[in-house]
Order: structure tokens, then C-alpha cells, then sequence
């Protein structure tokens, strides 16, 4: 069962399988064209197969929307190690729950993507790395894979091509840390998920310290519509530099959350209105995150854009993992900010000094602001913090805690120097709770 | 330690998965799967995960500190994670958490004396969309209210 209805405005291209009966089974996946860029892929060159994924205009599902088939190409020809394929499925970006639905409907889609990858780049073995709240996934998955290899997809020689994969899942254990890609190399390599110094990427040096093919669950389950269909069929979906359809997650105040698939650059506006049936209640709009937490908060006013990974850095934000929270006029932007930085100073696995200690004293000063016993110099202090962080850590969280805090500040100082005259929050009248 | 068959047929596939001599890759996993029919990861485990996969204690240790899913106590029969992260806090999940607690009469990370329920505020669980959501264990409940958390309870309790 399906967790939200569709949207007649969605274009089904990951999620067009959703809602099929046995939409998981091998049986429901080989009748609707499962597997047919797989059979493409193994009669063209490895190149060929790059290629293809490069004219996709791809762009890494995770967040960082690097383009899939740049980094497929990294993966060195000539080295003698063994390469590897991974999917990154320790989703826990707040704001986001799309890879769950991708594996939970559709894992052949994922399945297929990560052969499809191995053949590319050479690789014979792939880990799916799930996080460990995601139990009923890992059976899950698990089951596919034993479907997959039972049927032939997995296994040795598939399809008569001489081409050998297996599969493997892998639990994680609760760290959002471990979902950037060198601390989910260490936790698969059974460490602390601590983040790798770059260079070298993984794509010469990732797990076992062999080239590694990394990407998002929602990366790996486009790949299989690119070979199928063609690259430039779906970079036609999108807009010119970012191809294709993504699944976006609306939450918070809209009338009907859910996941969504829409083409890259929807409109952001019309994605909270006409999607997500507008604003709860009738109230306006205030701000919007539009890619997860680590994104900066968007003002009402400047959420008319289109949903792109260039749009997004354009006005100083990202497209992220495409987590869409939605805060109404009713929000507290002061105790949005103090809870996004609760969870990052909870999650910073403390190898970083400027990480570790700028993440606890920013939850430390946006807690207090948000208690009434804020000072007018906190507000400078905040911005200064967070902004120190910025570039000085192994791996992007700590600009990933930093930049909202920044964007917090800036676009709604003006809720900050209220809690300075109306302690403790203008929002939250003493013994009244804030209306949900 | 002995473990059930179940247990230890989910264990030789971590470590089926593994390429030779990569055996520690299997650690985390290994702890979760073990934790749950252990109950906790207690010195026994410690000691037996770290002799199966040829580790020292202080390797498996400081990978069970890091861990947030892994607890050295075990929770209570019925597990209530509730997150209350951005996306369910705006939808009322503070306020089912602080529901879940006064009705328990338990905080956070407590259990209830006869060790049936016990109550974790956590992060982001990937139910954003369908928020206020929580786990029971590893069971997601959708689009809660503090009413139907009530009813919950009642039906956990009901069954034993």
C-alpha cells in the first residue's frame, strides 16, 4: 500500500512501478520491462555504457548533485584491485524518505542500476549499506537479492555475457554521519563512522581501499530508464544541466504531504500548492527548506524558482536531498533553528574540533535564544560561530550544520530580536501550545 | 555465547558477504542482529563478537560507543521511538512525545517498571512526509495523533 496518494502532475519514471500488485517481486519487474537496460548494457562497451549515463545529465541523488557518469568515470581501467559498487541507503537527511519507498516498491530498479554500474566500471561485488532503522528493508532487499540471484541476474556469468556480480546488503546502526560516503566506507569496513581525509576519492580508493563506484539509492534506480530508454530521453525530462525526474518529499505545513515524482526544475511554488494542495489551513506561506536540513531556509518570497541543483545555488541554497519542509506563518524560525541544530550537534561524530565544539555551543546559544534568555549580542554571535565552521572540517557536515544556522539569522533576524522584547517566544505564549 | 539458529544462519551471511580476511567488516551489523535477540550488547557479546571476528575488545567497544542504536541496557518489550525533528515536529511531534511520556510516566530513555514499554526521542526516522511518525522496535506507525498513540498502547498492552 502506498503511503500518500499520487499526483496527477508527477511524471512516473523511478516510481512508475509504485502501486502494481507484487510491485517488489521479480515476476512483477520482468513483466514490465525489468532488466531491459541491463540486457542493452551488456552488448556495449564500457564507455558506451558511461556515455550513455553522462548524456543523461544524472546528477548524484543524495545531495551534492555531482553528474553519475563523471564519477563513474573516475574509476581508474588499469588498476589490479578488486572494485566494488555501492548504494548509499543510510537515509536519515531530516526531511527525507524516498530511498525507503525506491527499496520498499521497486528493489530490482536498484538491483538492476548497481549491475548495470559493476559492468561499467568492472566491478563484481556490491554492498547496499541500509540503515539499521530500516530493518524491514534489509529483509527485504535481502529476499530480492536471493530472487535476483535464483532467477539468473545475479550470480556468476549472467545472461550467458560472462559478466559475474553479487549483491550484498549491509546494516548500519544509527549515525546520520555515516551517510557521507568515507564515514559509510568505515562503517562498512566495521568502524566508527569517522569521514576519510579526500583525495583520494572512492572512486580510486573506497572500500578496502579499491576503486569504489558510490551513489544515492535514487541515483542507482534511474540508471536502469537511461540504458533502457536512452540518456538523452531522460535528460529531456529535466531542464538543460539536470536530467530526468526526482522524488521530492514534501512535509511539514502543506494539505497533502508525500513523496512526489516531478521533472527537475518544477516550480517550487506550484509544487507546495498544486502537488502539495497548498498551505495547511489557509495560513501563508513563511519559509521553506528545500533539499533537507542542511540546506538554507528559503524565504516565502523567494520559493518561485524552479527545483534544479543550479536554480538552488543561485539563491544561495541547494537542491539537496530533495527534502521540501514546508513552515507556515505560524512557525518559530528561532526554534526551527534550535531544533536542526539539536540533531547536528547530537550526530557530529566528533573527529572535527571546529564541527564537534561549533555544533554544541551553536545548540547551546539557539536553545537559550528560544528560552527567553537570549542577549542582542547572540544574534551576531550565531552567524560568527556558525560561519567559522564553514571549510574547515574533513567532510561537509559541518558546513552542512552551519549554513542553515547562516541562513536562519540572516532571513529572519527580525524573529530573533522579537524573542529579545517578547521572552520567551512570541510564538509560544507562556503555557500555550503553538496550534498543530 | 550461544545463539538461535535464525541468529546465527543472518550472521554467516554478514560474513558470507564479506571478501576473505575482511571478516570485521561484518561488526556493526553483527552487533545490531545480536543486540536484538541479546537484548543488549552486554560484556558477553562483547566478547564473543570480538573472538569470532578475531578482534580486540577495544575495537568492538569503541564501535558499540559510536552507534546510537546499540545500548549497553536492554529497552523495554515495547520499544517507542518518537521523532521529533524538523519535519514531525512541525506536524505535533514534540507534543506526542511529551504525550507518550506523561502517559507512560516514564522520560526519555526510561522504561516502565515492569520493563513492558520504554520511550526514545529520536532523530530523523524517514517518515517525513507521513510525520508525526514513530517505531515500535523496528515496526513504523504513520501519521500519529497522542489519541491513537493511546490506543497503541492499549493494544501492545493487550497482547502481552
Amino acid at each position: 500500500m502506498l503511503y500518500n496518494e499520487p499526483s496527477p502532475l508527477e511524471v512516473k519514471v523511478l516510481t512508475r512501478r509504485f502501486g502494481l500488485p507484487n510491485s517488489a517481486s521479480l515476476g512483477t519487474y520482468l513483466a514490465t520491462q525489468g532488466f531491459e537496460g541491463l540486457r542493452k548494457a551488456l552488448a556495449m562497451t564500457r564507455d558506451g555504457i558511461i556515455d550513455e549515463v553522462k548524456k543523461s545529465n544524472l546528477r548524484g541523488r543524495g545531495g551534492a548533485g555531482f553528474p553519475a557518469g563523471l564519477k563513474w568515470g573516475f574509476v581508474p581501467r588499469n588498476s589490479p584491485k578488486p572494485k566494488y559498487v555501492v548504494a548509499n541507503a543510510d537515509e536519515g537527511e531530516p526531511g527525507t524518505c524516498k530511498d525507503r519507498l525506491l527499496m520498499e516498491f521497486d528493489p530490482h530498479s536498484l538491483i538492476e542500476g548497481m549491475l548495470i554500474a559493476g559492468l561499467a566500471v568492472g566491478a563484481k561485488a556490491g554492498y547496499i549499506y541500509i540503515r539499521g532503522e530500516y530493518r524491514y528493508l534489509i529483509e527485504l532487499m535481502d529476499r530480492a537479492i536471493d530472487e535476483a540471484r535464483a532467477g539468473g541476474w545475479l550470480g556468476r556469468n549472467i545472461l550467458g555475457g560472462g559478466f559475474d556480480f553479487d549483491l550484498y546488503t549491509h546494516s548500519g546502526a544509527g549515525s546520520y554521519e555515516c551517510g557521507e560516503e568515507s564515514a559509510l566506507l568505515e562503517s562498512l569496513e566495521g568502524k566508527r563512522g569517522v569521514p576519510r581525509i579526500r583525495p583520494p576519492f572512492p572512486a580510486v580508493s573506497g572500500v578496502f581501499q579499491c576503486p569504489t563506484v558510490l551513489n544515492n539509492v535514487e541515483t542507482f534506480c534511474a540508471v536502469p530508464a537511461i540504458l533502457r530508454d536512452g540518456g538523452a530521453a531522460f535528460a529531456d525530462l529535466g531542464t538543460p544541466k539536470n536530467g530526468g525526474t526526482r522524488l521530492f518529499c514534501l512535509s511539514g505545513h502543506v494539505n497533502r504531504p508525500g513523496v512526489y515524482e516531478l521533472p527537475m526544475g518544477f516550480n517550487l511554488l506550484r509544487m507546495i500548492n498544486e502537488v502539495g494542495g497548498g498551505v495547511r489551513g489557509g495560513r501563508k506561506l513563511k519559509a521553506v527548506i528545500p533539499g533537507g536540513s542542511s540546506c538554507p531556509v528559503l524565504k516565502a518570497e523567494e520559493c518561485d524558482l524552479p527545483m534544479d541543483f543550479d536554480s538552488l545555488a543561485e539563491v544561495g541554497s541547494m537542491l539537496g536531498s530533495g527534502g521540501v519542509v514546508v513552515m507556515d506563518e505560524t512557525t518559530c524560525m528561532v526554534k526551527a533553528a534550535a531544533r536542526i541544530m539539536r540533531f547536528y550537534a547530537h550526530e557530529s561524530c566528533g573527529f572535527c574540533t571546529p564541527c564537534r565544539e561549533g555544533t554544541a555551543w551553536l545548540r547551546k546559544l539557539l536553545d537559550r535564544f528560544h528560552g527567553g534568555r537570549g542577549t542582542p549580542t547572540d544574534i551576531a554571535l550565531i552567524g560568527d560561530l556558525a560561519r567559522s565552521m564553514l571549510g574547515r572540517t574533513f567532510c561537509p557536515f559541518g558546513d552542512a550544520a552551519a549554513m542553515p544556522a547562516i541562513s536562519f539569522v540572516e532571513k529572519f533576524r527580525h524573529e530573533f530580536e522579537a524573542h529579545l522584547n517578547g521572552r520567551p517566544c512570541p510564538f509560544e505564549p507562556t503555557g500555550q501550545l503553538v496550534e498543530v | 555465547m550461544t545463539f538461535s539458529p535464525e541468529l546465527e544462519a543472518r550472521l554467516a551471511r554478514v560474513i558470507a558477504s564479506c571478501p576473505p580476511g575482511r571478516e570485521r567488516s561484518a561488526l556493526v551489523p553483527m552487533l545490531l542482529y545480536a543486540q536484538d535477540e541479546v537484548g543488549a550488547i552486554t560484556p558477553e557479546l562483547v566478547a564473543e563478537v570480538s573472538r569470532r571476528l578475531n578482534l580486540s575488545p577495544l575495537q568492538v567497544e569503541e564501535v558499540v560507543s559510536y552507534y546510537s542504536m546499540l545500548r549497553r541496557k536492554p529497552a523495554g518489550k515495547h520499544h517507542i521511538q518518537i521523532c521529533t525533528n524538523i519535519s514531525c515536529m512541525l506536524v505535533g511531534g514534540t507534543e506526542l512525545f511529551d504525550h507518550a511520556c506523561r502517559r507512560l510516566g516514564i522520560g526519555n530513555q526510561e522504561a516502565t517498571p515492569d520493563g513492558q514499554f520504554s520511550i526514545e526521542e529520536v532523530e530523523c526516522l524517514g517518515a517525513c512526509s507521513w510525520g508525526p511518525a514513530l517505531q515500535v522496535n523496528y515496526d513504523y506507525r504513520h501519521d500519529m495523533t497522542p489519541e491513537k498513540l493511546d490506543r497503541l498502547i492499549d493494544a501492545l498492552r493487550g497482547a502481552g
